[in-house]
């Protein structure tokens, strides 16, 4: 199976881990990742103006050429599948936004939302299935407790994002599951992490972080899984090494015999 | 049409959202991640947009706090989504010209060595045009 594949600005550069085991992980289980040519920064959170409409056409760009492809269009980092979906939704629902948008960028066929777009863990429960992930596991990641932390952008607005409950989720144990490990459960797995507004106030962003670090702990996780990148650094910045934060891909990676420990 | 009334049918346009649909349970403060840093609470938003008291609203540092987490979008039971009021609000002022809250300037102060593009890119959308 062959997809098309959005990577994102922060996978080249500081999320390499989250982009190179993903890459590796699908090739094992069949899937070639076929980066898009010159993709352009999904810029980071959708704007939910309906008059905002430039900050959009970078997404709509990547979705266009997996339509011409032919190919669902696959990220792994959340932030960048929040921004894809939401822009999907508002060319499939909003005729106004989609009309301008098609006069402006031209594309080779009128872009209306056809393309289905997928986060990578929707590719492994719903493409690849979690019986065949579960078969391909070489290393079984087996008495490791593993909380899975969701964060905001892979299941809201869950109208639109449509990904799994938005208060009960879990496509993330599913998968904690399927490679051998134990998912512990918690009360704030799908509570903000504190996002960009770390760069307007530092400690807000450490409480948010704090409330989930502690509420993992208290449940019993020995280390998170996120897939994004900046779930990932406020929870390493704020944390002071309560918990370890890492990718899910690593751990697939792992499980599937791919990584070097 | 006095200021107020051009003002919120800026903001109501731009945001999509009726006010009207409000029925004042506060779900939308009592999930807020942002709630105890913010002077104006999220269902404070959605009453002072209706009844015209926007001006507070446009001078107040709660633009800069929320979180765009999508918590009040998701579970207000009637579907008025006040982070898009928010969202808005913060765009009236910054689309001005001159009145960004968070320019290009201000990274390299900022920045550590983990930081990731994502953080920048998202602030410099959400903080200026």
């Amino acid at each position: 199976m062959k997809v098309s594949y959005f990577p994102g600005c922060t996978l080249k550069t500081k999320a390499k881990d989250l982009d190179r085991y993903a890459r590796e992980s699908a090739a094992a289980l069949g899937v070639e990742l076929a980066e898009i040519e010159a993709w352009q920064c999904c810029g980071g959170v959708f704007s939910m103006a309906t008059d905002e409409i430039a900050s959009k056409l970078s997404c709509v760009r990547a979705l266009a050429d997996a339509a011409k492809q032919g190919q669902p269009l696959v990220s792994v980092c959340s932030a960048c599948h929040n921004v894809l979906k939401q822009t999907n939704h508002a060319m499939q629902t909003d005729e106004t936004f989609a009309s301008r948008v098609n006069n402006y960028i031209a594309p080779d066929a009128p872009y209306h939302g056809q393309t289905k777009v997928l986060h990578f863990l929707e590719l492994l429960r719903d493409e690849i299935g979690w019986d065949a992930v579960r078969a391909a596991v070489k290393k079984p990641l087996t008495g490791k407790k593993v909380g899975a932390y969701y964060g905001c952008l892979l299941l809201r607005p869950s109208k639109t994002m449509a990904m799994d409950d938005p208060e009960n989720p879990k496509i993330i144990e599913d998968f904690i599951r399927a490679i051998g490990a134990e998912p512990v459960i918690y009360p704030y797995r799908n509570e903000c992490c504190g996002g960009y507004v770390t760069i307007e106030d530092a400690a807000l962003s450490k409480k948010k972080s704090m409330q989930v670090l502690d509420s993992a702990q208290g449940a019993g996780a020995e280390l998170l899984v996120t897939a994004c990148p900046l779930c990932r650094y406020n929870l390493d910045k704020n944390g002071e090494g309560k918990l370890p934060v890492v990718y899910f891909t690593e751990l697939l990676a792992e499980a599937l015999g791919l990584k070097e420990d | 049409m006095t200021k107020n009334e051009r003002m919120k049918e800026q903001i109501l346009r731009t945001s999509g959202v009726n006010p009207l649909k409000c029925m004042r349970c506060g779900k939308c403060s009592g999930t807020c991640p942002s709630y105890d840093e913010m002077e104006y609470h999220p269902h404070q938003f959605v009453y002072m947009v209706e009844t015209g008291d926007i001006e507070p609203l446009l001078a107040s540092k709660s633009l800069y706090k929320c979180l765009s987490c999508f918590a009040c979008v998701d579970r207000c039971p009637r579907s008025v989504e006040p982070a898009k009021l928010v969202e808005a609000l913060r765009l009236m002022v910054i689309r001005q010209q001159g009145a960004n809250h968070f320019k290009a300037d201000d990274i390299p102060a900022l920045v550590d060595e983990e930081i990731p593009q994502q953080l920048l890119v998202s602030a410099l959308r959400k903080y200026s045009k």
